[in-house]
């Protein structure tokens, strides 16, 4: 029960830390005629949060099902 | 190969394949063997949300405004951050409530109001319209396009409606639908086929997009970084590589986001993929990371292919939604472009499949169903099975979606690229937002409330983007968006009130949210809820608590269970319905069906039963028919669910209260346990007083009645005795005034006088008070006493006691003549010590604890004569220890004995 609320609260953590590099004006920071890797900037910058939110949503959730599998 | 014969084979071969495997999905759950209990398969049922919008349309808003097609995937992505909470907390309302439907979800949670499910279903229906036609539109131009290789350019629509391809895709799209959706009734309305198809719909689109994005990437050019390279070279492309085209890219990159986050959970289908469909609650937990990853795979590519797109036919005029598929058929591709045709068929279908069957279950029990009880109750009432009769409303309301989808592609359909459609649907589901979520939370939103922010949105949206629509598509004059109605400035659809600055999108939901939240919080606060609102309330916000009232307690009334199990009967199937009953009997232990008790608990399953069939207020209303209720007031309802979390209190509280009388029953064993020695002590102590009295008192009888029976005694005789009776008299009275010192010291009793006592001058005095034993049996005393020793806080008088008593007891062991006592007081670590040594014959080691009891004496107390009370040792160590300190004895059997008390210094 607490480890649950505990991933719950992490993906909360998630959301809002999506919401705040997803947004202006943190977004603005990203979007200026640069490349990185070849690739615009804002894009690259896009893909990788994503990715990384993608990466952490899975983190929290498979982590708390192996550790009550682990607890059975 | 890419003639329209072969196209059309394809395309019937491809659904043929879907077909099959929604068939097997089928068979597979009737023999309880589940292919979609999975949470892979959950998750890519999911991705139905990626419909020819994404698959075609989001190349095209790509070539428009750049990365701002992202924010409709990173919504999502967001949502379902969230989804632990509030899609676990919508799937299981659901679950326990039957659901089946948004509609029905919205109508539940406000008291089972028909009123409200049919309002949510009319928005629906318009609002997914525009989209399905979306659907249609893309596969039919996909279609156009792809029979018309090697040209590029599809031939411009103008057909009658009977040669219009659009027109067959749309029946043959119904006809599926039907056959997938409506085969049979279900209770729960789960379609376990149709998720099986939709899934592998999902790895079809996913594979053909990714394999044009490879195409186009790798093959055409020389990899990402090529495209972007030559892409930022021209000024016109770059600016589609950043988000700001202007000021107010921002503002619609939010809203957009935010729009997307909420139709993931509001539109109908993706409603009834993941909560109506859902096989366990534990799938979510891999969808809310896989659901996410699959939308950031299918729109990896999409800038690529734009921008490739966007050079490779600079210049020509090429409709960027239809990139995906002309960039394979300009490269000669054929096979790839059939691949791509056949995956916008699969998200074509995918989508209209799972709308229309969503749609078609809230028309049929939210719209038509109430309206039909009403008007035609008689009638229906005299009608045994009406299952065909609902199979047949369902039916019919996927043709007439479909159809009128169809008739808006091709009244509206040219007016705007796909993305701009998609949008105008999703502002429209996402007016249930505030209902529904602010339903899941707030207990006080009420029906009236719900209904006005609904048609306030609702109202608001219609102005500010369907009615633009129609008059971008010629149906109102143009200056109706140029001018406003009647040439009023600020009632200008785009610019509402003179709010300019933003795009269409962001300026509608800004109005209709507004307009919305609003009403729906104000008039939701002009009444209290009714019962019925209360009570639906409860179950809904307090879904994710482990024990809520069910909704049994809410119902009072009276029934008969034959009239109950027919009424269900006519909605399901007699056949069905007496199964479903006969299992319910079983688990309430009872044997037979229509033996069983028409209690409340049985009244709620039969509601909950037709609630899976016909929508929860059509099923209150059913219900009403044939029982007796007895309508509760609101202040009973409240009483009951008061009750209900009182009861929980409750129970909490009697497990606290059960948790502490176990440990007070435990201490209360203890201290019985402790009382039943000190009983047991306290009869040992009587005994052994009456005996020590009895000794004394027998010899001073015995000699007494010498005395008296012999008056010719000689003198010395005489006086022999008389010495016994004296000294065994005054023994006596040593006696008791030790057991009443040890009574009043026990009992507390004592007066204490506290003072600082110099222990040297108590020594000296006791050896003085002592001196006579001494001398008379010839023991030597001799005083060690250190001059250097603080005083001691005690009570002279009971310290010199214990003194004495020391020094008797060790002059009494003492061998007679040879006997040597010493007495020494010294500084020790804890105070003041003192320490009386004798050389008699010394304790045992197991009598060293003993001979501190009371009548308890060292040796063999059975033979040896008893040589004092037994009370003196007890009694002293009672006084050193109410002084702090402590007494105790060290000795050797044979060495004699040392008796030694420690009282802390002053």
């Amino acid at each position: 029960m607490q480890r649950s609320s505990l991933s719950g609260q992490r993906l909360v953590a998630v959301f809002m830390v999506g919401c705040f590099l997803f947004n202006y004006p943190v977004l603005a920071v990203f979007d200026r005629a640069r490349s990185l890797f070849g690739a615009p900037l804002v894009f690259v910058y896009l893909f990788a949060v994503w990715a990384a939110l993608i990466g952490l949503m899975a983190w929290v959730v498979e982590r708390r099902e192996r550790h009550e599998r682990g607890g059975n | 190969m890419l003639q329209g014969p072969v196209v059309i084979a394809v395309s019937f071969c491809y659904l043929a394949l879907l077909f099959a495997v929604a068939y097997w999905g089928d068979k597979r759950a009737d023999q309880g063997r589940s292919v979609i209990a999975n949470p892979t398969i959950y998750a890519l049922s999911m991705a139905v949300y990626c419909t020819t919008w994404t698959y075609y349309g989001s190349v095209g808003r790509a070539a428009v405004s750049g990365v701002g097609f992202l924010p409709i995937y990173l919504g999502p992505t967001l949502v379902m951050a969230l989804g632990g909470f509030l899609i676990l907390k919508m799937i299981r309302t659901a679950k326990a409530n039957r659901i089946t439907s948004i509609a029905d979800f919205i109508a539940s949670r406000y008291g089972k109001s028909q009123l409200l499910g049919g309002l949510v279903t009319v928005i629906a229906v318009i609002g997914v319209i525009p989209y399905i036609a979306l659907q249609l539109k893309a596969v039919s131009g996909s279609y156009d396009l792809i029979v018309g290789y090697p040209a590029l350019i599809a031939p411009k629509e103008g057909s009658p409606v009977l040669a219009d391809t659009t027109f067959y895709i749309a029946l043959i799209l119904a006809a599926f639908t039907i056959l997938f959706g409506t085969r049979h009734l279900d209770a729960t309305e789960r379609h376990e086929g149709m998720v099986a198809a939709v899934a592998l719909e999902s790895v079809v689109k996913l594979v053909a997009f990714g394999a044009v994005g490879l195409f186009v990437t790798f093959v055409l050019y020389d990899g990402a970084g090529d495209i972007f390279r030559r892409a930022l070279e021209d000024p016109q492309l770059a600016k589609l590589t950043a988000v700001a085209a202007d000021s107010r890219s921002y503002a619609t990159w939010f809203s957009l986001t935010l729009l997307a986050g909420l139709a993931i959970l509001m539109l109908p289908r993706q409603f009834q993929v993941t909560v109506v469909e859902n096989v366990s609650e534990a799938h979510l937990k891999r969808a809310i990371w896989l659901f996410p990853l699959y939308l950031f795979l299918i729109n990896l590519f999409v800038l690529p292919i734009a921008l490739g797109g966007l050079m490779r036919f600079a210049g020509q005029g090429m409709d960027a939604d239809s990139f995906v598929l002309t960039l394979p058929m300009s490269a000669q591709q054929e096979l790839l472009a059939l691949l791509v045709f056949v995956g916008g068929l699969s998200a074509a279908t995918g989508m209209v499949i799972v709308e229309t069957i969503a749609l078609s279950t809230m028309v049929c029990n939210d719209l038509v169903m109430p309206l039909l009880l009403r008007t035609r109750a008689l009638a229906l009432h005299a009608e045994r099975d009406l299952s065909g009769l609902l199979l047949g409303i369902r039916r019919g309301a996927i043709v007439v979606v479909l159809l009128l989808g169809y008739f808006y592609f091709r009244l509206a359909g040219d007016a705007y690229a796909l993305v701009g459609i998609g949008l105008i649907s999703f502002a429209a589901v996402a007016q249930f937002a505030p209902a529904l979520i602010g339903g899941m939370y707030w207990r006080g939103g009420t029906r009236d409330g719900a209904l006005a922010g609904l048609s306030a949105g609702f109202a608001v949206w219609a102005y500010t983007l369907l009615l633009p629509s129609f008059a971008k598509s010629g149906w109102l004059p143009a200056r109706f968006i140029s001018d406003g109605p009647f040439a009023i400035e600020l009632l200008k659809p785009h610019q509402l009130f003179g709010l300019a600055g933003l795009d269409d999108i962001s300026h509608c939901l800004f109005w209709s949210f507004a307009a919305n939240i609003g009403a729906y919080v104000v008039v939701s606060l002009l009444r209290p809820p009714t019962a019925a609102e209360a009570s639906q309330a409860t179950q809904f916000v307090d879904a994710l608590k482990t024990t809520r009232p069910v909704g049994s307690a809410l119902w009072r009334g009276s029934a008969d269970a034959g009239e109950l199990i027919a009424l269900v009967g006519r909605f399901l199937g007699p056949r069905r319905a007496e199964a479903a009953f006969a299992a319910y009997a079983r688990r309430r232990g009872v044997d037979d069906a229509a033996r069983l008790e028409a209690d409340a608990d049985l009244v709620h399953h039969a509601e909950s039963l037709l609630t899976g069939a016909i929508g929860s207020a059509s099923a209150r209303a059913m219900v009403a028919s044939v029982a007796k209720e007895e309508p509760l007031s609101l202040a009973e309802v409240m009483n009951i669910l008061d009750e209900a979390s009182q009861l929980r209190t409750y129970s909490r509280e009697l497990e606290r209260k059960s948790r502490e009388l176990e440990a007070a029953t435990s201490e209360l064993k203890a201290a019985n346990d402790r009382l039943l020695e000190l009983d047991r002590l306290k009869d040992d102590f009587i005994a052994s007083v009456s005996h020590e009295l009895r000794t004394p008192l027998t010899s001073i009888r015995a000699f007494s009645e010498i005395l008296r029976d012999s008056p010719h005694a000689p003198l010395a005789e005489r006086e022999r005795f008389l010495g016994i009776i004296v000294s065994e008299t005054e023994r006596l009275t040593r006696l008791v005034n030790q057991i009443l010192d040890m009574a009043k010291i026990e009992s507390g009793n004592v007066d204490w006088r506290v003072e600082d006592v110099d222990l040297k001058s108590v020594i000296e005095q006791s050896a003085e008070a002592t001196g006579q034993l001494f001398l008379d049996k010839g023991v030597r005393l001799e005083l060690d006493l250190s001059p250097a020793v603080p005083t001691v806080r005690a009570d002279r008088d009971h310290v010199m006691q214990v003194v004495i008593n020391l020094l008797s007891n060790a002059v009494k062991f003492a061998p007679a003549r040879a006997g040597r006592v010493c007495i020494r007081l010294g500084r020790d670590a804890d105070g003041v010590r003192v320490r009386v040594e004798d050389n008699g014959p010394g304790i045992r080691s197991e009598d060293r604890e003993v001979i501190f009891e009371r009548f308890r004496q060292g040796g063999d107390s059975l033979t040896g004569k008893p040589t004092g009370t037994g009370l003196g040792l007890p009694i002293s160590r009672k006084i050193v220890e109410y002084f702090g300190g402590r007494l105790w004895v060290e000795s050797e059997r044979g060495q004699g004995a040392a008796f030694v008390f420690v009282l802390p210094a002053a």
